[in-house]
């Protein structure tokens, strides 16, 4: 799959699948799943039904023929925003389709001899059987590198052209079907059976074909189900009410308060935004395995992250220079300068950086100039330039070789620099000390506002990293994060997430090897890296195809705009009713009592022409709102009680007010066509 | 409408409000057990009931010891109300009540709602009065304070398995509570001219000549509980409108403060019991600006009059129909609209009178599910409840699964909810609708039009919600009354109380999540209007069709100089 590039909101082809699926999701024994769009069938059908009788007895049909269209109408919006959301899906499970082939897989018949083999089609490949696959082979399925040594291109998966390498044994033995080995050869038992490999889960996923509602969504679901029976309850009474005041209401205007009241916004549009939800994440290239997954994501409390790659860079790079005593700087930036003009390492090029950069000093190789590499027996490196020697290395190493022991502020600058977590270095020229590099991980730039925002939205940042207690500290002061844990293991990652986990709280993390196996089946949220085991990735409920770590946070942010997409939908719908009030029942109650009149604030033109831009408006607003619902809610890390007050005052104060204005329009456009005015 | 009227109301809400911390606080300590200045009479009635206090109850036995407590007190009033006739303290020789009229009061009487389709003076005794009525009142009042406490508990710690024991707290609530405030009440209910006497009818010769039988009893104590313990069941048909009952404006001015007391304080207590007093400020700032519309509403109404009335010169200042001279309009708005925003019932003028906008007051209050501040213990469940809807809806825009006080709110608990909130409007809307289906319910109203309507809605409204007050033109002792509003009664009190104690069962075991800035907060302003809107579009909406074809139309009828 190519780094999905966003399919484009509305896209012709999508919107004409979705026409005619919308349709077919009218099928009632389909839509009972969600039962206010069902109620709303229902209705529509018998006002239809009432239609056609005051056709057949020739009485005036015409308000009940366009209410029953309008009625029809909000269903098919709800069935088209879910049909959207499908159809975006589809189109991104269809990319992904294209690299599932037709290939044949070369099936060992003695795993220990690579010669003889059988052609044999991938589909009918079965877990454990033992395949080859060499240079220019395309991998027929899931499984586990049991000899050899590849490189492999898997942009099909990950959409990363860079080849990765495979091999037997340790964290990168899992090879993904669909991918293509380059170079070398591999021996691979398949670990899962066609249909069900890792890709055609993800297939399915993003199809929405295996979705099933999440705990949220049910929840929901009941809510809107209760609403729904209450308001029957408050309709069906009403009749009684009206044979009491000697008024029969007719069905076409019960139905159009009926359904003006029943949440038909959120109703129509709460699965549209679960598919939505997911298939954010899919554009992320992240695929998570349930949409329990994506929302537990918005509830995570504690993230753990791993140190190098994520919070830092990884590399120490040089930091600073601290002369020794009687030192210039400049002399000293030069010579570490020079120290270091044959070193290649990260570390090395980080100081002739610093030198440049802070120092201005970026000498030549000098002619005759020869480096001296490191070497582990003097575990120094260096430069000969004919007449100087220059030299880098470990404090030890530089005092034990040289022997220049230098001064006790040396070698409290020394401790110091230890004492912050970061390293020493000692330089010296002739044999003479010159002073200190301060070589230290280099937290990334901005990740600290990262984790402060986060920790305004109530989400902890624990680091994990291998160093000692003393190194991570240090660190983890400086990138700002809640809490660490030092000198991790399997054991202790998974004893931390159980502690936080008992305090009721939820657990994130990213892992990617075989021994993070265990912790990411215990996190809430575990996501796997592609380029790791197959172990981790089964232990996950997410697998991130960039296998990028700092990911974690964006998931946690997609999670929770799913929620809140939700919630302010359901606001939103919930707050509408008022107006539809103020809008049906002085025209319903009018014939009855005409002071009613005096209810009619919005001053809508007629009865007929009320209850209907009232059926309008409920109908429109679904289809106005379905662009919110698949791209949802803008999440902003500004603390919940910020967000509510936002949040609350936009989807609850404007589903209030919004009607209003959107109903008195229709009717003012009614009025001038007309139409039952 | 005058500035002492409205100095009055501040008053109420100024002596109710500063004395709910306090009262709140205490509330707090008996029912965690920390109150014991009557340890010796509390272990006594222990061991004379056979209850093990050590006994913590799941939500089941909690549920099932309320609703058999309930039975058996059912049918113990039942046969008292039955048998007056040949039980002690009868001086009027009171007959037995008839089976279908015992019914309906039995049953009103254990669900703390005290809808009174009989009338007391003539057809109940005093020791039916004192060892049925008074008693009930007590015992409702506690049991209602128990569900809450059960409820309360559930949310201050997680991975909880029991609710406590709900014969230790009706003990220790009647003990702690309900006995020694209703006790000092009396005394000086009698002090102010109230009787609290044996003797039968007093007769007095008037100045025409001619001789009048004057109602009198064992009323001071009953008249305490009834207000403290919301329940509204007056010892006099008349209610707190009978001199009897209720002689003087300070009189009027306790017998308020008694019916709002614990309902206020109950939020407090809550607060006390989280150890996060802020949370019970939230709800009961939101019970307060509820109650606070509403005494500003109905005040307004009255004062503003009938339009009729006024064109007639009948008149000049308000509606003084069905009102006492003594109270004044003020005082008795306020009156009848703490009675009706309670589960109380009580009035001291009759709603019937009111204009329609005014009457309209205490019918939406009670349809909003009786929440400012509600019944002794109910109103606070009640007010849980909306707080579980509102955060469930609003919630989510924080972008976190909705947790309440640190409780997840999931599927179960929702369901739970509906449940309880589809029995009141089933009731409420459904029972109105069919008594206006039959003759035997038309042939119940008093008045035409919309006012009979608003006569019939109020009654289910008032039985399902266990108020107990009424439209007095309606004649409730018919067959379809008595055994309807029975049943409205019964579901409205326990088809309620025992979802939510089952969603306490469920919110208790669930871990307590510690709060974070990423926890939608439930302690401050935002919140309190947040519930207040949520009370009123969840609770309210649903009735507003039925509101607008009564009170509201004879509103607008009136004016247009239509009347019933």
């Amino acid at each position: 799959m190519a780094k999905t590039a966003a399919i484009a909101l509305f896209s012709p082809g999508i919107l004409r699948r979705a026409a005619l699926d919308s349709v077919i999701k009218l099928n009632p024994a389909r839509l009972i799943r969600n039962p206010v769009i069902f109620v709303t069938e229902i209705i529509a059908g018998l006002v239809t039904f009432s239609a056609a009788w005051s056709i057949h007895s020739h009485a005036p049909a015409a308000f009940a023929i366009v209410i029953a269209a309008w009625l029809w109408l909000t269903v098919l919006f709800a069935t088209f925003a879910e049909a959207v959301a499908e159809g975006r899906g589809r189109a991104q499970a269809d990319s992904l389709k294209h690299t599932r082939s037709d290939t044949m897989a070369k099936l060992l018949l003695d795993p220990r001899d690579r010669v003889l083999f059988k052609p044999t089609p991938a589909a009918d490949l079965q877990k454990g059987d033992i395949v080859l696959v060499e240079a220019g082979d395309l991998i027929p399925s899931d499984g586990e590198i049991i000899e050899g040594l590849a490189s492999v291109n898997e942009s099909a998966v990950t959409g990363e052209s860079a080849p990765v390498l495979r091999e037997a044994g340790g964290d990168r033995s899992a090879v993904t079907g669909g991918t293509l080995v380059i170079s070398d050869w591999l021996v691979v038992r398949i670990t899962a059976d066609a249909g069900a490999t890792f890709l055609d889960r993800m297939i399915a996923l993003v199809e929405g074909a295996t979705r099933r509602k999440t705990p949220n969504e049910i929840a929901l679901d009941i809510l809107l189900a209760g609403l729904t029976l209450i308001f029957l309850i408050a309709v069906v009474t009403l009749t009684a009410f009206g044979a009491y005041a000697g008024t029969r209401f007719s069905i076409p205007v019960l139905a159009a308060l009926l359904v003006c009241l029943i949440p038909t916004t959120i109703g129509g549009l709460l699965s549209a935004i679960g598919i939505a939800g997911m298939d954010r994440l899919v554009c992320f290239n992240v695929i998570a395995t349930s949409g329990r997954a994506v929302e537990a994501a918005g509830d995570v409390d504690a993230l753990l992250l791993d140190k190098t790659g994520t919070i830092t860079f990884g590399n120490r790079m040089a930091a600073a220079f601290y002369p020794a005593a009687g030192v210039a700087m400049r002399d000293l930036a030069e010579a570490c300068a020079l120290a270091s003009l044959g070193d290649d390492t990260p570390e090395g090029r980080s100081i002739l950086a610093l030198a440049r950069e802070q120092h201005g000093i970026a000498p030549q190789m000098p002619p005759g100039g020869r480096a001296i590499p490191f070497s582990a027996n003097t575990r120094l490196s260096g430069l000969d330039d004919g007449t100087s020697t220059y030299r880098k290395g470990a404090v030890d190493s530089i005092r034990n070789t040289l022997g220049a022991v230098g001064d006790a502020a040396f070698t409290e600058t020394a401790a110091c620099i230890a004492r912050a977590g970061a390293t020493p270095l000692a330089v010296a020229a002739n044999g003479r000390l010159l002073g200190l590099i301060e070589l230290k991980d280099i937290v990334k730039p901005g990740i600290k506002t990262r984790f402060a925002a986060l920790r305004a939205m109530g989400i902890r940042t624990i680091m994990v990293t291998g160093d000692n207690r003393l190194t991570a500290a240090a660190i983890a002061a400086e990138a700002g994060v809640d809490d660490y844990i030092a000198e991790a293991t399997p054991q202790n990652k998974l004893d931390y997430i159980r502690k936080v986990q008992a305090q009721g709280r939820l657990v994130a993390m990213c892992g990617d090897g075989t021994n993070d196996a265990p912790a990411l089946a215990q996190a809430d949220v575990g996501v796997a890296m592609q380029t790791g085991t197959q172990a981790a990735r089964e232990a996950g409920n997410m697998v991130d195809l960039d296998s990028d770590p700092t990911k974690l946070i964006e998931i946690v942010e997609i999670g929770k705009q799913l929620l809140i997409t939700r919630g302010a939908l359901t606001t939103f719908s919930i707050a509408n009713d008022i107006s539809k009030y103020f809008a049906i029942l002085p025209a319903i109650f009018v014939g009855t009592y005409p002071q009613l009149q005096a209810l009619n604030i919005m001053h809508l033109h007629t009865p007929e022409s009320a209850i209907l831009s009232a059926v309008i408006f409920n109908a429109l607003v679904i289809a106005a709102l379905v662009p919110l619902a698949l791209k949802g809610v803008k999440f902003r890390a500004i603390g919940a009680a910020a967000l509510l007050k936002r949040n609350l005052l936009i989807y609850g104060l404007g589903g209030i007010v919004a009607p209003f204005a959107g109903i008195k329009l229709i009717d003012a456009i009614l009025g001038l066509f007309h139409i039952f005015s | 409408m005058t500035l002492g009227g409205w100095l009055y109301i501040v008053l109420v809400f100024a002596l109710v409000l500063g004395a709910a911390f306090p009262l709140g606080r205490y509330i707090a300590a008996i029912l965690e057990g920390r109150v014991t200045w009557a340890r010796p009479v509390e272990v006594a009635v222990y061991r004379l009931a056979g209850v093990d206090e050590k006994r913590a109850m799941r939500w089941q036995d909690y549920a099932i010891a309320m609703l058999l407590l309930s039975f058996i007190h059912f049918l113990l009033l039942y046969a008292i109300l039955r048998l007056q006739y040949y039980l002690p303290f009868n001086p009027l020789h009171i007959q037995g009540m008839a089976p279908r009229l015992a019914f309906n009061t039995a049953v009103s009487f254990t669900t703390n709602t005290n809808w009174q389709a009989y009338a007391p003076e003539q057809q109940v005794s005093y020791g039916a009065q004192m060892l049925g009525l008074t008693v009930h009142n007590f015992i409702s009042a506690a049991a209602g304070i128990a569900a809450a406490a059960a409820v309360m508990r559930a949310f201050c710690a997680g991975g909880l398995s029991t609710l406590g024991n709900l014969y230790v707290d009706i003990t220790r609530v009647t003990l702690y509570l309900l006995l020694p405030v209703c006790i000092i009440a009396a005394v000086y209910l009698v002090w102010s001219g109230v009787p609290m006497t044996f003797a039968g009818n007093a007769t007095a010769h008037t100045l025409s000549g001619a001789v009048q039988s004057i109602a009198r009893g064992p009323v001071a104590l009953q008249e305490a509980i009834k207000e403290f313990g919301t329940n509204g069941g007056g010892f006099f048909n008349a209610n707190a409108a009978h001199p009897f009952e209720n002689p003087t404006i300070w009189t009027n001015l306790l017998e308020t403060w008694l019916t709002l007391a614990i309902g206020f304080a109950l939020p407090i207590a809550f607060g006390h019991m989280l150890k996060d007093k802020a949370q019970g400020r939230a709800l009961m700032a939101a019970m307060a600006i509820i109650l606070a519309l509403g005494c500003a509403g109905a005040y307004a109404a009255e004062a503003a009059g009938n339009p009729l009335q006024i064109q007639a010169g009948a008149t000049a200042n308000g509606n003084w129909e069905g009102k006492e001279m003594r109270f004044g309009i003020p005082a008795s708005t306020t009156f009848d609209v703490a009675a009706t925003g309670t589960s109380c019932g009580a009035v001291d003028s009759f709603i019937d009178s009111y204009t329609p906008l005014g009457g309209a007051v205490p019918l939406f209050l009670m349809q909003l599910g009786e929440v400012a501040p509600g019944g002794v213990g109910s109103g606070l469940y009640t007010i849980i409840v909306f707080a579980l809807f509102s955060v469930f809806v609003a919630g989510l825009m924080v972008g976190r699964t909705p947790e309440y006080l640190g409780k997840k709110v999931q599927a179960k608990e929702v369901k739970l909810a509906m449940l309880a909130v589809l029995v009141l409007t089933g009731f409420i809307l459904g029972g109105t609708a069919l008594s206006l289906l039959t003759a035997s319910g038309l042939g119940s109203l008093a008045n035409a039009g919309p006012h009979g309507f608003s006569e019939m809605l109020y009654g289910w409204t008032s039985a399902t919600e266990n108020n107990g007050s009424a439209m007095a033109g309606l004649s409730a002792d018919t067959d379809l009354l008595d055994y309807g509003l029975g049943a409205a009664m019964l579901f409205g009190r326990f088809a309620f109380m025992i979802p939510i104690l089952a969603i306490a069962g469920s919110l208790a075991a669930k871990p307590k999540l510690p709060p974070s800035p990423g926890t939608f907060p439930t302690n401050g302003p935002l919140f309190v209007f947040l519930l207040i809107g949520v009370i009123i579009i969840l609770g309210g909406l649903q009735f507003l069709p039925a509101d607008t074809l009564g009170p509201l139309a004879e509103q607008f009828l009136l004016q247009a100089g239509k009347t019933f």
